[in-house]
């Protein structure tokens, strides 16, 4: 049963790295669009060391946003997908393995290049800590929610702008808490409360997002 | 069988279309009576505000609005969750055909709050909770909007835009919490069922308001869902005779 789990994150990872150009090109946004906030707003520390948080969180939701139509867009153009989809295995684990290795290629590359970004904005190394984890446990819930919409709009003209559309409104919740995490870090009272929201959220994101994106799949297929 | 009532009869477009067409007069004037009497007892017989004077009575046009806006939302997946469900046409049409004037009671909620704000709060804007989970509802009105137009093929727009109210349905109460541990402002809601803050004649005005939005609601939604079956239909023998008859 989980097998086919596997097998999917085994397969889209190997396709994936054998075009590693896409996997630089979205860590590369999430660097830039970071890099234009003290540019455009100015370089006084205390200013962009409150903003950060927001900052790199909103940078992280585009540059998942980013990556998201290429989750079904090429297994649909060649067909793929409609095998997939034919499959004895319930569609829904095969869009877990999906989704997981989607999080492997796009959340992870961001939550590690984080740290990195955060001290350009001189946080302190406990709100860097924060901010990595809070990274590392929300942006699974950004690729299950993301799924949805990227099979919503599987094909449709304007697909990209569309998805933006669906799915950054459902994306609040995972920056509220992501971004206040670290706040709550910063001004003394700790994060751990909004870790564990965040948390809370990613598994239900990857527990039930799988299944409703395979529905809008199907219906995609037909 | 035959003579008791059967909802299903009305299911299907050709039969729901005359309804339709009868009912709407009627919603109609539901909606007038209701809303000049809900608004002449909220303008002229309900008493100032001792606090607030006489601009807290955009309340009687802001809280109704809310109300709909939330409940359009609800009914829309309703109608989405019976049309997956059952698979059944009308259900798609009316989801499409609530969805604008949903989006124009979170509008209307939005812009009365601004107009409402600024003596008050003295702001047009505030980054509060209901404020900020309203304008979150506008944006998934939209977001319906906008992916059942993008799609061509009618029916498996239906279909997805079902499956995205589906999921913004459980997501309203997550990003409601959300928004609401991030911050607070707004006044407390003025009206409790148990316990009401209000004086009695101000809740009677705001609820025949709410009432005459309710069947401004459904009557719209009646005329949209009516052209709305004729596009759909418009390769079927009684849409060809309706449009026939209907010429002079």
């Amino acid at each position: 049963m989980h097998n086919i789990v596997f097998a999917v994150i085994a397969r889209d990872l190997r396709l994936a790295l054998r075009r590693p150009a896409d996997i630089a090109s979205a860590v590369f946004f999430f660097v830039i669009v970071v890099s234009l906030f003290p540019l455009g707003i100015g370089p006084e520390v205390d200013l962009l060391r409150k903003l950060a948080p927001g900052v790199l969180w909103v940078a992280a939701l585009l540059a998942t946003m980013l990556s998201l139509p290429r989750l079904f867009a090429d297994d649909h153009r060649d067909g793929t997908l409609e095998q997939l989809a034919l499959a004895p295995h319930p569609l829904g684990l095969v869009v877990t393995g999906k989704v997981i290795a989607h999080w492997l290629i796009s959340g992870l590359p961001l939550a590690l290049i984080a740290p990195v970004l955060g001290i350009q904005f001189d946080l302190t190394a406990d709100a860097l800590l924060v901010l990595t984890g809070a990274i590392l446990l929300g942006t699974p819930a950004l690729s299950g929610i993301g799924a949805i919409g990227a099979a919503l709009t599987l094909g449709l003209r304007g697909g990209g702008v569309l998805l933006s559309l669906l799915v950054l409104p459902l994306y609040i919740p995972v920056l509220i808490f992501g971004a206040g995490a670290v706040d709550a870090t910063v001004s003394g009272l700790g994060g751990e409360g909004h870790l564990s929201l965040l948390a809370a959220m990613t598994i239900a994101a990857i527990g039930f997002a799988p299944w409703a994106s395979a529905a809008a799949l199907k219906i995609a297929l037909e | 069988m035959t003579d008791r009532f059967n909802l299903y009869h009305y299911a299907s477009p050709a039969t729901f279309y005359p309804l339709a067409g009868r009912l709407i007069p009627w919603f109609a004037a539901l909606a007038a009576i209701f809303g000049l009497i809900g608004l002449y007892i909220g303008m002229l017989v309900a008493p100032t505000d001792f606090q607030q004077g006489e601009g807290y009575r955009i309340i009687f046009i802001h809280v109704p609005a809310s109300w709909m806006s939330m409940f359009i939302y609800l009914v829309m997946a309703f109608w989405a969750a019976i049309g997956l469900a059952f698979n059944t046409r009308l259900s798609g049409m009316m989801a499409r055909a609530l969805a604008p004037t949903g989006a124009l009671m979170a509008f209307l909620s939005l812009w009365t709050g601004a107009l409402w704000g600024k003596p008050m709060w003295g702001t047009w804007w505030v980054w509060d909770a209901r404020l900020t989970s309203e304008l979150i509802l506008l944006f998934l009105y939209i977001g319906y909007m906008a992916l059942v137009a993008a799609i061509d093929d009618p029916r498996r727009g239906d279909k997805a835009g079902g499956l995205l109210l589906l999921v913004g349905v459980v997501n309203v109460p997550i990003i409601y919490f959300s928004v609401k541990w991030w911050n607070t402002l707004h006044q407390g809601s003025s009206v409790n069922l148990a316990k009401s803050s209000m004086a009695e004649v101000m809740l009677w005005a705001m609820l025949l308001v709410a009432l005459s939005f309710w069947m401004y609601s459904i009557a719209v939604a009646f005329a949209r869902v009516r052209t709305l079956i004729l596009e759909r239909e418009r390769n079927a023998d009684w849409v060809k005779a309706e449009l026939a008859g209907d010429r002079p």
